[in-house]
């Protein structure tokens, strides 16, 4: 006969949940405090560089959505083939990632940035130099060791979760 | 009086002089007053200690976005709750259906006309004063069952249902409890019970204070005996119906009801106001909350049981053992009236856990008839 079952379930329960009470709550108060978010991911953005691309349409052809137009030209004085339009659908996307990986000339980032909401349909559509890398975009290590050799090791802990007003 | 002597010092036995006109009346204005203000004060306070407490025991933050620490959220919620519109069903018994939530509103405030809040300040001493609390508090019960029969919806019907068959089950125990205290302290009187507690009586009575928290848990459905309202099965039982200031009224009530039955069980079991250096009203009050957090403990820890389960703790568990407790209380009054309390501390402890541990392994267990794996 196990010595059990006269209400020791109870007292360990009560003990579980009052230790919970007497230290800090695991939640992250969302618009006031960030989680770190690691700079490798495949955020809401993407990125184009217009000094790489030449306009070889890959990423174009890669999208699964069809969310990326690419419209070139060629230049005869200059002797060169050039991108006119580039524009990306971002309502589209699915930040799958596939057109950064099938670019040829490493001309596509992924951002690592979210909470990209827009308040038009319209302003979804980004095209040229909307595209091109800023610090308010800067480009995710996703696909591009390069990048990810110059990042920090980080860990996507916060030191502490304190509550914290307005 | 100065004002350091109204703080540390017991307040008169009433709370005007005597020679003042109308005497009793002007008591019986001034208590009222203060007992509808400090119910009102203490459910903004319960809901506050609830919702912040049980989501700190959950590891949560719960809400704090109005006024500082969310202390503004109760005042938010009543204002949004008034605004609401008022709708009821069609084919709903419209006057049951108005009457209920005033029906079951009334006894809470009932109550604490015999609690008291330091000697002799109350507004009625009644002789029969745990009698009285017994007697009004059932009548609750009826302004839920009108809730859940004037709805005309089956879910209200249902959970008004298991609170008529919790409540009737439960008071048993709850009343036997009560009885070994009574017995104790040779009064009924709310406050001799408590200037009769040198010792408070959780200590001389320690099976009958866990009987009495169980079974008043139950009686005013706090989880985890909350079945009449169990969100999972029943909508939200018996207010399934209600909106508005009427949906409000019923939950003043359940933290009415709990802050009622905190404030009982400090007076009869935690020696009410008594207690060193603070004034006696605070004590009241500070022991009040602390029972009521030790409610909100046990809801952030317990699952919901069953509905037989209920009712097999009420008759196979808290019945039998409110019994023993009972017949050896009356042995221990008659046969050592002079006995030392101390030692007697000790006795009702040692058989406290004997007759737990006892029942449990050999006669009842929860959840009995299941298959164990």
């Amino acid at each position: 006969m196990k010595f059990e079952r006269y209400g020791i379930g109870i007292i360990k329960g009560l003990s579980v949940t009052i230790r919970h009470l007497l230290r800090h709550p695991t939640v992250t108060q969302f618009p006031e405090q960030w989680l770190n978010i690691s700079r490798r991911t495949r955020g809401n953005e993407l990125i184009w560089s217009r000094e790489k691309c030449t306009g070889c349409a890959t990423c174009a052809k890669t999208c699964p959505q069809g969310a990326i137009e690419i419209v070139t030209a060629t230049n005869l004085p200059d002797n060169k083939y050039e991108v006119e339009t580039y524009r990306v659908d971002t309502g589209y996307c699915i930040q799958c990632g596939l057109c950064v990986e099938a670019c040829p000339y490493d001309a596509l980032f992924m951002g690592y940035s979210f909470e990209r909401a827009k308040y038009r349909r319209g302003d979804l559509v980004q095209a040229d130099d909307e595209l091109l890398e800023s610090p308010e975009r800067p480009a995710s290590a996703y696909f591009h060791p390069e990048i990810d050799e110059k990042l920090p090791k980080q860990t996507l802990l916060i030191d502490k979760i304190v509550e914290k007003r307005k | 009086m100065t004002i350091p002597d109204l703080f540390f010092h017991n307040l008169p036995m009433t709370a005007v002089p005597p020679d003042w006109p109308g005497g009793y009346w002007w008591h019986w204005l001034f208590f009222t007053v203060i007992l509808i203000g400090f119910v009102l004060i203490m459910i903004m306070g319960a809901t506050w200690i609830e919702r912040r407490g049980l989501a700190r025991l959950q590891s949560r933050l719960g809400p704090n976005r109005a006024g500082p620490f969310g202390l503004l959220q109760p005042i938010a919620d009543g204002i949004k709750v008034m605004l609401k519109e008022n709708i009821v069903p069609d084919k709903a018994d419209k006057l049951v259906h108005w009457l209920a939530p005033v029906i079951t509103f009334v006894p809470v405030f009932l109550i604490f006309a015999v609690v008291p809040f330091q000697d002799g300040a109350l507004l009625a001493d009644l002789n029969i004063g745990i009698l009285y609390v017994v007697a009004i508090s059932s009548v609750a019960t009826v302004g839920v069952f009108m809730a859940g029969w004037g709805s005309s919806n089956k879910y209200s019907l249902l959970g008004a249902m298991r609170n008529v068959a919790a409540v009737v089950s439960y008071e048993i125990p709850l009343v036997l409890a009560v009885v070994g205290v009574v017995l104790m302290a040779g009064s009924m009187s709310l406050n001799q019970i408590v200037v009769g507690q040198d010792i408070p009586y959780i200590l001389l009575q320690p099976l009958g204070f866990l009987l009495f928290f169980a079974a008043g848990c139950a009686e005013i459905n706090r989880s985890p005996f909350d079945l009449m309202e169990a969100e999972q099965e029943l909508v939200a039982g018996f207010h399934t119906e209600y909106s508005g200031m009427k949906f409000a009224m019923f939950f003043l009530v359940e933290w009415g009801e709990a802050i009622a039955l905190s404030a009982l069980i400090t007076t009869l079991f935690l020696s009410g106001w008594r207690g060193p250096l603070l004034p006696p009203w605070l004590w009241f009050i500070l022991k009040t909350l602390v029972v009521f957090f030790v409610m909100v403990w046990t809801r952030g820890t317990l699952p919901r049981v069953r509905i037989d389960q209920l009712m097999a703790l009420a008759w196979k568990f808290l019945f039998p053992l409110a019994l023993i407790n009972l017949f050896i209380t009356a042995i221990q009054i008659l046969v050592w009236p002079a006995a030392n309390q101390w030692v007697l501390v000790v006795i009702n402890i040692a058989i406290m856990i004997i007759l737990v541990v006892l029942w449990s392994k050999l006669f009842f267990k929860l959840g009995w008839g299941r298959v164990e794996v």
